[in-house]
């Protein structure tokens, strides 16, 4: 006898198959009713929306304001959206010159576009990417920069808006990635003297905020230079920045390492491999893998640090929303101002942690390398 | 061939090729003589240079400003301060107003990070996706951001004749938060004596409890017993004192309140944004912890017959812990660093007071030294107590 039995005796290999109206009842008194204290959670929680999600409804889009000036938002109860309308260039392009923001949309078209074949596995390969990312760097600089090509010469303290927190994270990864892979294999160096060294660099590093090393990019820097020799703020600010974010990648790749069984390094010193070819070779191809989520976790956390530089003034998407959220005729509107750069935010945030958990994916079910 | 056996830096020297650079001992030493000269020189280049554009500039160096004028005033402090005082009382005055501020986001973050953590595994779908939303939405935008929103929201708020008032006697308006407190009474010293004489006894009790429940079997409910004095002990003080509580209630006079426990709008909005965005961290954190405890250790205690208060204390939170302690750890390290985004609202944090010190002076290093040195100290000491803590919670092999 294998015919199953519901706990009513019916025989479940001829009972009807349930309606949708029992599947949804099922559904709830399962995930919203199944015990006393969750009946009376959900109770509360609907009540809470009931008195909340509507008037945020009609506030976010029945009675808010698309576009037209300022005298209209203050005249509806709703949103007024017309900010962003009237307010997203300099915005998103900061103090750019304003006939030339065509270039910072091609070069945003370019640089994500890259991006976006950057994380297309059938672009993995380093013969690509490699031209790829100079050829992306260099057309978005230029395009930036100006000064060939019958472009107009813009100067970088007229850089700003969202290319700029481009600007700052590219940089940021690009040059930190690199220190922090050096830093990570000093750390774990049999030298005690490269070993202290690199202790000392990685756990002071951390130990302050990022707003300090910012201060000392912008005052201190220019002082250890000889006299004559000046290096742009936006290169000092970038540079600090990637040393930043090193310190803190390079803790997550010595857990990399120490995860790699002392028997693949051992083979490979059989073998009459050096340090550096074991280590590209073997050790860190592996060790990069295992701690991909703590990589990604800290390059996330690099691009919502870029929105430090408000502090020390250089014109990131956030400095130039504040400044435009100084004109007194819009101040009042500064939710809707910020919920837009927010939600630029989070939209990249978001979608790079959703795609490190789907590489996961494809790396532990080993479809890949 | 012969092999020599391998030294401990993994030496291995190949017949004909005893060539002294090839030894990786002699190699080692050399590449740490290297780095040494390097990092000596470099350190010795910036230094010349620094020496020779501050004298260039005019800038003074050395530590006597500290001991100077500072001449600016402070909006707020814990202590009594006024523009007489010096640079280094001034940036006391700032450490103070950091900490002040990490020590009341850390349990606003940690209460709500508890709390969202375990609603986001809970049975429950409705309340398990309003804690997701909220996890999402705020640690994915930057907690600069966080913190700009919040302190424009407070400055957004009525002004103090028409303050939102969530319950009697508290009233949120532009110029702040203000709260009852109930009045000193030299009462409240004595019940804060039996609250730390409680706690004591409950130590010893629940070690006495432990070692009779291990020499004799028999189970004394010692938390119960320890929670009932360290809340009944203070609480019998107060009722023999007299059971003195006036309430010191804000009162709107003139433009503002007075009286009651006030918080100012800079500190109100760097509260809140460093503790939402925080939060956030710690309920991914606590969700993680409550997770990586394996069904079967739940299983096989109720197996045993534990009840599940039992289990909880036993078996669950033991090893949940574990997990949830050294990243809870540093992302208290990681509020106390973004406290100093009091600068960009006005706050007089140690960032703040600095900066103004740096701008006032022109002596850039020494008053980035000063806050570097300072974080690093409350960075190297919460650590230090992790550590403690981290040796006494992990698995004893035995």
């Amino acid at each position: 006898m294998n015919h199953a039995k519901t706990s009513a005796g019916t025989d479940l290999h001829h009972s009807p198959p349930p309606t949708e109206k029992v599947a949804v009842l099922r559904w709830m008194r399962d995930n919203l009713f199944n015990s006393v204290l969750n009946s009376v959670i959900t109770c509360l929680l609907v009540v809470g929306l009931i008195f909340t999600l509507p008037d945020f409804i009609k506030w976010a889009l029945f009675n808010s304001v698309w576009s037209g000036d300022h005298e209209a938002c203050r005249a509806s109860m709703g949103a007024c959206w017309a900010v962003v309308g009237e307010k997203h260039r300099p915005m998103l392009f900061g103090v750019y010159p304003y006939e030339e923001h065509w270039r910072l949309i091609l070069a945003l078209i370019i640089y994500l576009s890259v991006v976006a074949a950057t994380l297309t596995p059938a672009f993995w390969n380093i013969k690509i990417l490699i031209p790829l990312w100079i050829g992306n760097l260099a057309a978005t600089l230029t395009l930036m920069w100006g000064g060939v090509l019958g472009l107009s010469p813009i100067d970088t303290s007229q850089w700003g808006g969202l290319p700029l927190t481009m600007v700052l994270f590219t940089g940021t990864v690009v040059f930190g990635s690199p220190i922090s892979v050096l830093l990570a294999l000093g750390r774990r160096s049999h030298l005690p003297g490269v070993k202290s060294v690199c202790v000392v660099f990685i756990e002071s590093l951390r130990g302050v905020p990022l707003i300090t090393i910012l201060f000392v990019a912008v005052n201190v820097f220019p002082l250890f230079l000889p006299e004559g020799l000046e290096f742009d703020k936006l290169i000092r600010v970038m540079a600090g920045m990637a040393i930043f974010f090193a310190c803190y990648q390079a803790e997550v790749i010595r857990g990399g390492l120490q995860a790699i069984p002392r028997g693949q390094i051992e083979a490979a010193e059989a073998l009459g491999l050096s340090y550096w070819q074991l280590m590209s070779r073997i050790v860190l191809p592996q060790a990069l893998r295992i701690c991909l989520p703590g990589l990604v976790n800290h390059i996330i956390a690099a691009f919502k640090n870029t929105s430090f530089v408000l502090i020390i003034g250089l014109f990131d998407i956030l400095t130039a929303t504040t400044a435009v959220m100084e004109d007194p005729v819009w101040r009042r509107f500064f939710v809707e101002a910020y919920l837009f750069v927010a939600v630029i935010y989070f939209l990249f945030c978001f979608a790079l942690s959703r795609y490190s958990r789907l590489v996961e994916r494809w790396l532990s079910e080993g479809r890949r390398f | 061939m012969t092999v020599k056996p391998r030294t401990t830096a993994g030496e291995h020297v190949r017949k004909g090729d005893t060539s002294i650079l090839n030894s990786l001992a002699f190699r080692g030493v050399a590449y740490q003589i290297i780095l040494a000269i390097f990092v000596i020189l470099g350190g010795l280049y910036l230094y010349i240079n620094v020496n020779a554009n501050l004298e260039r500039q005019g800038i003074a160096t050395g530590w006597d400003f500290l001991t100077e004028n500072a001449g600016f005033d402070i909006g707020e402090s814990p202590i009594p301060y006024d523009s007489e005082d010096s640079y280094g009382f001034a940036m006391w005055i700032g450490v103070l107003n950091t900490l002040k501020v990490a020590f009341v986001s850390i349990i606003f973050a940690s209460t709500l990070g508890i709390f969202m953590g375990i609603a986001r595994t809970s049975k429950n779908w409705l309340l398990s996706k309003v804690a997701s939303v909220y996890v999402e939405a705020c640690r994915n935008v930057p907690v600069v951001l966080h913190v700009l929103f919040w302190a424009t929201v407070v400055r957004f708020l009525p002004a103090p004749r028409q303050a939102f008032s969530p319950f009697e006697g508290a009233y949120l308006m532009n110029r702040g938060v203000v709260f009852p407190i109930p009045e000193t009474d030299p009462a409240y010293t004595w019940v804060g004596i039996a609250f730390l004489f409680g706690v004591i006894i409950a130590i010893f009790l629940g070690r006495w409890a432990k070692r009779q429940r291990e020499l004799t079997g028999k189970y004394i409910p010692a938390f119960w017993w320890g929670l009932g004095i360290i809340l009944g002990l203070p609480l019998v003080t107060w009722i023999i004192a007299g059971a003195p509580l006036v309430w010191d209630m804000p009162e709107l006079k003139g433009f503002n309140f007075r009286g009651g426990m006030a918080m100012s709008p800079e500190y109100a909005g760097l509260v809140a944004g460093v503790s939402v965005y925080t939060g956030a961290f710690i309920a991914e954190i606590v969700r993680a912890g409550i997770q990586s405890v394996p069904h079967g250790q739940i299983e096989a205690a109720r197996a045993l017959g534990l009840r599940p208060g039992f289990i909880m204390r036993y078996v669950t939170i033991p090893q949940a812990l574990r997990v949830v302690v050294p990243p809870t750890a540093s992302q208290y390290l990681s509020l106390t660093k973004n406290s100093s985004l009091g600068v960009l609202i006005g706050y007089p944090d140690l960032v703040n007071v600095g900066n103004t010190t740096l701008n006032q002076t022109g002596q850039a290093v020494e008053a980035i030294t000063v806050m570097m040195v300072v974080y690093l100290s409350i960075s190297l000491t919460i650590s230090l107590f992790m550590n403690i803590y981290n040796k006494i919670v992990a698995i004893k092999e035995r």
